[in-house]
């Protein structure tokens, strides 16, 4: 048998590898720098981070291609880039740079209000974001690798992270505390697949790996989601919209690993500086909240 | 009694690896601490992102205490990362990388390419006494020298029609195995690379 590319095994294979780990939203090659040397697994190359669209406004779209080149050169470890939900010619564009990772995210401006990308048409895997379980389950079935549960970008405000983590785990839970009969209901009220939904009521947890995002900010934070049952964690504007960094980064990593245990938390949470100064989600009017993006 | 085989789970796919060594007749066993290791049999390094784990392994003081354990004859076997964080030298480390260093080979990183570059493959598992296997790569390193004391194990071809090269993929030195592939993410199978090394490599 010859090599194959681009399988399922493949792509969500790379996520696996991800699991325990954060990912970190960078905007140049200085900062890349500054997460891989913090202990990233990965980094998120984008010209804003979330906390700039939202002050900034307008519509945001995919990167400069030579700013993600120029991640790509500075650092060693996986560079993931974000797309808009449905636009699939900047999906093309990525997969042609050699992005390892494609985010088709809420954060940018949606392209299409109807369909996600057909994910099954590219090499290169996709993190596509959840707020509940039958979003999830239709990702995966475009053909998603790996599930984020989101939260509300740029804020610094974790309480919507928390509400879909949760909201995602506690229905995996309840599927598999079903009567087999009982799940073709459930697949239609989660409108999602039945052969996804059976799957997860028998396995107990989504067919890929699940990460959460949005508003994680600190590492008690990244301890928190840990603890609610996610494989690892991305943190967007919370590093670099910091007093310090390269403390709060590696601070956010050492949490991570050791999520289980609050005296490492404590210990790497002190002396890190200003933590970002956020917004309330609540604050936001709804027509803004970028985590009910998706359909 | 049933071997207790320890996996490192500073970050990276520990619960394949679990999975795999209990499926393989022995006890798994989460290593995050020094006094982790004082209770295992063997250790093995998951698949993950090797700077990652090797800075980990650093802040938590595990660096020594493992390369003492390992150069002891504490047997270990690393998948993927784990290989790297095994090898002597690494070419396209990261920055300053730093390794255990106690397997006596060379390793290039990332050395089939990107993501989009990652693949599976048929690899013939003779030399350990198994079957083939669907070996997958992902971003995957290979071994580029070898000492003297490292046994190849399996090899696979790289490049185009003109020019074909053989890089090592499968590697044993004594009491330390190495993959460039993750024999711990098939599922529905037998993991014969678990089960050569919780029964030969760690005998």
């Amino acid at each position: 048998m010859s090599e194959v590319t681009g399988t399922s095994r493949v792509k969500r294979g790379m996520a696996e590898m991800l699991k325990g780990g954060v990912i970190m939203d960078v905007v140049n090659a200085e900062q890349a720098k500054i997460a891989e040397d913090a202990g990233a697994v990965a980094v998120m190359a984008l010209e804003r981070v979330p906390a700039d669209i939202r002050a900034q406004g307008g519509v945001a779209r995919m990167s400069d291609p030579s700013m993600i080149e120029e991640i790509q050169r500075a650092v060693s470890i996986p560079v993931m880039a974000k797309a808009r939900i449905g636009h699939f010619a900047e999906a093309q564009i990525l997969q042609v740079l050699g992005v390892d990772y494609i985010d088709e995210s809420e954060v940018l401006t949606p392209a299409d209000y109807e369909n996600h990308i057909d994910k099954w048409n590219f090499t290169v895997p996709f993190v596509c974001g959840a707020t509940n379980l039958g979003e999830a389950l239709r990702r995966i079935n475009e053909g998603a690798a790996m599930i984020r549960s989101k939260g509300e970008a740029g804020t610094g405000d974790v309480s919507n992270a928390t509400t879909h983590i949760r909201k995602i785990t506690g229905e995996i839970r309840r599927l598999t505390s079903m009567r087999e009969d009982e799940l073709y209901v459930a697949a239609k009220e989660l409108q999602a697949p039945y052969a996804l939904v059976k799957e997860v009521a028998e396995t107990g947890k989504l067919p890929v790996v699940l990460f959460t995002a949005g508003g994680i900010a600190t590492p008690a934070d990244a301890s928190m989601m840990m603890q609610l049952g996610a494989d690892g964690v991305f943190i967007g504007s919370g590093i670099f919209k910091s007093g310090n960094p390269a403390e709060r980064a590696s601070a956010c990593v050492k949490a991570t690993t050791f999520f289980d245990d609050p005296k490492v938390v404590a210990q790497v949470s002190r002396g890190l500086g200003d933590a970002m100064v956020g917004i309330n989600v609540s604050d936001i009017p709804v027509p803004h909240r970028l985590a009910e993006r998706g359909w | 009694m049933k071997k207790r085989v320890g996996v490192l789970a500073l970050q990276g796919d520990v619960r394949e690896h679990s999975r795999a060594i209990q499926q393989s007749g022995a006890v798994s066993v989460s290593v995050k601490r020094q006094e982790d290791l004082a209770s295992i049999d063997a250790l093995i390094i998951p698949g993950g992102e090797s700077t990652t784990i090797g800075k980990l392994l650093r802040i938590f003081e595990l660096l020594d205490p493992l390369k003492k354990s390992i150069s002891e004859g504490l047997p270990v076997f690393g998948t993927c990362a784990g290989m790297i964080l095994l090898a002597k030298d690494v070419i396209d480390g990261s920055h300053g990388q730093e390794t255990i260093g106690t397997m006596d080979i060379t390793v290039r990183r990332n050395a089939f390419g990107r993501q989009v570059d990652s693949f599976e493959k048929s690899l013939d598992l003779s030399n350990i006494g198994a079957g083939s296997l669907t070996a997958v790569f992902i971003r995957a390193p290979w071994i580029e020298k070898q000492g003297s004391n490292v046994q190849a194990l399996a090899s696979v071809e790289s490049g185009n029609e003109s020019h074909r090269e053989s890089h090592v993929v499968l590697a044993r030195q004594d009491r330390q195995l190495a993959a460039s592939f993750h024999p711990e993410i098939l599922e529905g199978q037998r993991y014969e690379v678990h089960e050569y090394f919780i029964r030969e490599v760690a005998s």
